[in-house]
């Protein structure tokens, strides 16, 4: 009789799962960081205006979830307290190493550059106005400098720009890079397609937008204000045109799968069929791209009543998230599951009070809604409020 | 200065901030990187000597086969020739420097010998493998096999 949950013949060093929970949740948030910016990027370099009044809220969304996004990994590791040397003698074999730096890049260079240059006038501002501490706060972030003339404001908005249009090849880097770590593990039949970058990256833009709109709604309802529906319209036909891309493109790597059938497909086939049917076909095809596919595209087609959009678009909102999880799940999961004689399959006990556990995981994925509502309360984006709230 | 350099001005701070980042990166990377790092390799140096400096733990074939020639010589001639006395027996430097001090414990037969004859389907198919209590209906590997050259006896 084998270990519990197995079933066939596994490896010795297969029957229990290396990579939790928490590397579902590394790669989850990596893409809503990426997608939160691409959507940003839409207003300042593609000059779709509609959504402006998200703008804001999408770079302070990226930022809150860039701050998360190494945690799920410094968890997971037996010496945290050495990944830092990871910087300091990086190696190019080293895909990880390389990531870190990516992710400097991204959040040192682009992210709070820009946020600094977009907020620099109400920066300025709150210097004056803010009472203490908080004025020193705001003070300490002018940087010495109180020049919000139109002239510094074009120059300000200028490099902005430059800085953005930096940022979407960064952006794409940033989750392309997951991706290419999972995608770069040949020993894995369930990886090892060089397509995952690019489902990575447009999942991550499926997934980062309808974050952003339901955080949109969600602050709007907070604040008793009404939504711009011209805004959600205009995310929601954003949301649907990626949503199909990616689909598409998932779609295309399981046709490519089964036709080329190779020595690893009868294993993953069965694996889809029996232990990833729930996760894969119902959760993440069925309810998560499926069905808001329908709601979104629908709105498309048909025109609705505001209120029955609104309600089709949180609806959408939701499934995409619980589909993009699953989509995350079903990759680091499911590659872990089948052997690699592709003669046994094992199974994977989700834990609740460890370490790896689901509870670590909801307090993982309740910080950067607490780190959000605070840069919100610091920065808030609401262009017609001028005073920081609560301060 | 001129108008323009001077609504840029605010920027300088900003760059400064950035440049310091990076200059503190770098001393941080000149203090915390220890100083033989990548005299031969993508490692430190020094480590070599730290490993050197551990008690040795196996002795080796040859020094085995200095005392035990009779069993080495039944061993070369048997189908286990190319497994190392230390591969069943375990690391026996100890013994080596002084046979007195350290005895090597009895070895355990019929457990030690399913570690890589028990049937598997994960091995290949010309390599010896039984299903125990088929094989043998659970008597001793032992009590029909010698270790050192496991033909039947």
């Amino acid at each position: 009789m084998g270990p519990t949950g197995v079933e066939g013949f596994m490896y010795p060093n297969e029957v229990e799962l290396q990579w939790s929970i928490l590397i579902v949740l590394y790669p989850f948030i990596t893409g809503l960081v990426a997608g939160a910016f691409i959507l940003a990027s839409l207003e300042r370099v593609f000059n779709v205006s509609a959504v402006k009044p998200t703008y804001r809220l999408a770079l302070l969304t990226a930022l809150a979830f860039l701050l998360v996004a190494p945690l799920p990994l410094q968890l997971h590791l037996g010496h945290p307290e050495r990944s830092y040397e990871m910087y300091l003698t990086p190696h190019t074999s080293s895909a990880m190493a390389m990531f870190g730096f990516v992710y400097l890049w991204y959040l040192m260079v682009v992210l709070l550059l820009e946020i600094w240059l977009d907020y620099r006038v109400e920066i300025v501002e709150f210097s004056q106005t803010a009472r203490a501490p908080w004025r020193w706060v705001y003070r300490i972030l002018t940087l010495g400098s109180r020049n919000i003339s139109p002239r510094a404001r074009r120059i300000d908005e200028r490099v902005g720009y430059v800085i953005t249009v930096i940022g979407i090849p960064s952006a794409f880097l940033l989750h392309g890079y997951v991706g290419f770590i999972f995608g770069s593990v040949k020993a894995n039949a369930w990886w090892s397609t060089p397509l995952m970058p690019v489902v990575f990256l447009f999942s991550a833009m499926v997934s980062g937008i309808a974050a952003v709109m339901l955080i949109y709604m969600a602050a709007s309802k907070v604040r008793k204000v009404a939504i711009d529906m011209r805004c959600l319209d205009t995310i929601c036909q954003y949301l649907f045109y990626v949503f199909v891309i990616d689909f598409s493109l998932e779609m295309l790597d399981l046709i490519h799968r089964v036709y080329e059938a190779d020595e690893s497909f009868r294993s993953l086939d069965f694996m889809v069929h029996t232990r990833l049917w729930a996760s894969q076909v119902v959760l993440q095809i069925l309810v998560g791209t499926v069905t808001p596919l329908v709601l979104l595209g629908a709105n498309q087609v048909f025109k609705f009543r505001e209120g029955a959009r609104k309600a089709m678009y949180a609806a959408a909102g939701c499934l995409t998230m619980v589909g993009i999880f699953a989509m995350r799940w079903n990759v680091v999961i499911g590659g872990q599951l089948f052997s690699k004689s592709y003669l046994g399959y094992t199974s994977y006990k989700l834990q609740f009070a460890t370490r790896e556990g689901l509870g670590a995981s909801i307090v993982l994925m309740l910080l950067p809604f607490a780190i959000l509502w605070a840069l919100l309360k610091l920065l808030p984006p609401w262009l017609e409020e001028k005073e920081p709230a609560g301060i | 200065m001129s108008s323009r350099l001077k609504d840029a001005a605010h920027l300088i701070p900003l760059v400064l901030v950035v440049l310091a980042g990076v200059a503190v990166f770098l001393l941080f990377r000149q203090v915390l990187v220890p100083k033989t790092f990548g005299q031969y390799g993508h490692y430190r140096a020094a480590a070599l000597d730290d490993i050197r400096v551990r008690p040795v733990s196996f002795a080796g074939q040859a020094t085995c086969a200095m005392c035990h020639d009779e069993v080495a010589t039944t061993r070369s001639k048997g189908k286990h020739r190319g497994v190392s006395c230390e591969a069943c027996h375990g690391p026996l430097a100890k013994h080596a420097d002084d046979p007195a001090a350290m005895k090597p414990k009895k070895l355990a037969g019929t457990g030690l010998c399913q570690g890589c004859h028990k049937a598997d389907k994960a091995k290949p198919a010309y390599f010896p493998q039984v299903v125990p209590a088929e094989h043998s209906g659970g008597a001793e590997c032992l009590s029909c096999h010698q270790p050192h050259s496991p033909q039947m006896q």
